[in-house]
């Protein structure tokens, strides 16, 4: 009993990606992207967003791409907990060091110029 | 006798009580993570620095203006279409990669060897565009510690900073490109010589799939902080 239980969610590993679910995923990015263009070939240059809120929007959805790619493409989503939280967590390094950075920049900029 | 399993005999079976992997992934493919993950902090490192020297700089080269041309077809008024089908042909690789996985798991040899044929096919299209990126640059003036002297921003230390920072960080990008396309030339001999017939599992299809799609999500991070933002 036990064994046939860990063979199925050994099984279960795997039915997380279907053909049908891959080529979902691709429109999904692909539709970011043209978003992302619309954005920079139309809003921007049309001045109905600003420089601002369109550099806020293509991080967000650049975001939206990588959880894509990362979680479906690579997989992740579909591991053990242990293994999902390990590898997110480790990227709040890259969080602090963005704030880090570019305070050090911005500091820079006010004494530099 | 009395037949009652003391609290001690009990057979533990939580993820983190011993005997297994609270990760049950295979070496391999584990250690392929934690390696992705310190390349991750490499890229992260070069592109925070990129944020830190724009933000310093009054000036900075505008991508629309840098990044217009079409190789071969038009030398300026197009930003981001070149680079567009760059997106696309690398995104395009990493569906048919994890088609090639997807195939592995049902052990269809013939369609794995088609899959990777695309993938290796899409690499070496977006390494050879990025080469006509490049020599497109290098004849307008960038390179590593030069810009063009029509360059006319207020900041040209800023101007030096985008040359040499495009030019490292998408040089790096590429070698892992390149890097990808080889050991996914080395897997597709495997997958024809019948090495993951034989031992069952196409699991190696799968660790170089995880690189790909590691190449794949840092092209998303550099399209968006060189030619969008």
């Amino acid at each position: 009993m036990s064994a046939e239980h860990t063979h199925e969610e050994h099984a279960g590993e795997h039915e997380g990606m279907t053909k049908k679910k891959i080529w979902q995923v691709f429109f999904y990015l692909l539709g970011i992207t043209a978003l992302e263009f619309f954005i920079a070939l139309y809003l921007i240059p049309k001045g109905i967003v600003g420089h601002g809120i369109g550099n806020f929007a293509y991080i967000v959805l650049t975001l939206v791409k990588a959880f894509y790619i990362v979680a479906y493409f690579m997989h992740l989503k579909f591991e053990k907990f242990a293994l999902k939280t390990g590898i997110t967590v480790s990227l709040l390094f890259i969080i602090y060091f963005i704030v880090l950075m570019l305070i050090e920049g911005n500091y820079q900029f006010i004494q530099m110029n | 006798m009395n037949t009652t399993v003391s609290k001690l005999d009990e057979i533990k079976s939580d993820a983190w009580s011993g005997g297994k992997s609270p990760f049950s992934v295979e070496y391999g493919k584990l250690m392929m993570w934690f390696f992705l993950l310190s390349d991750a902090f490499t890229f992260s490192a070069f592109l925070i620095y990129y944020g830190a020297q724009r933000f310093s700089k009054i000036s900075w080269p505008d991508p629309d203006l840098v990044f217009q041309s079409i190789p071969g077809l038009a030398d300026h008024g197009y930003p981001l279409v070149f680079v567009g089908i760059m997106t696309f042909i690398l995104i395009m690789s990493s569906v048919t990669m994890v088609l090639a996985v997807e195939a592995g798991h049902r052990n269809a040899k013939k369609e794995v060897v088609w899959w990777m044929i695309a993938t290796i096919i899409g690499g070496l299209m977006f390494l050879g565009c990025q080469a006509l990126e490049w020599s497109h640059l290098h004849h307008e003036g960038y390179w590593w510690g030069s810009f063009p002297t029509s360059y006319t921003g207020q900041d040209t230390v800023g101007a030096l900073q985008f040359a040499n920072l495009f030019f490292t960080i998408t040089g790096f990008h590429g070698f892992h490109v390149f890097t990808g396309v080889l050991i996914n030339i080395i897997i597709l001999f495997m997958v024809l010589g019948n090495v993951f017939q034989k031992s069952g599992s196409y699991l190696m299809v799968e660790k170089v799939g995880l690189y790909w799609h590691f190449v794949d999500l840092v092209w998303v991070f550099v399209f968006t902080f060189f030619y969008l933002v």
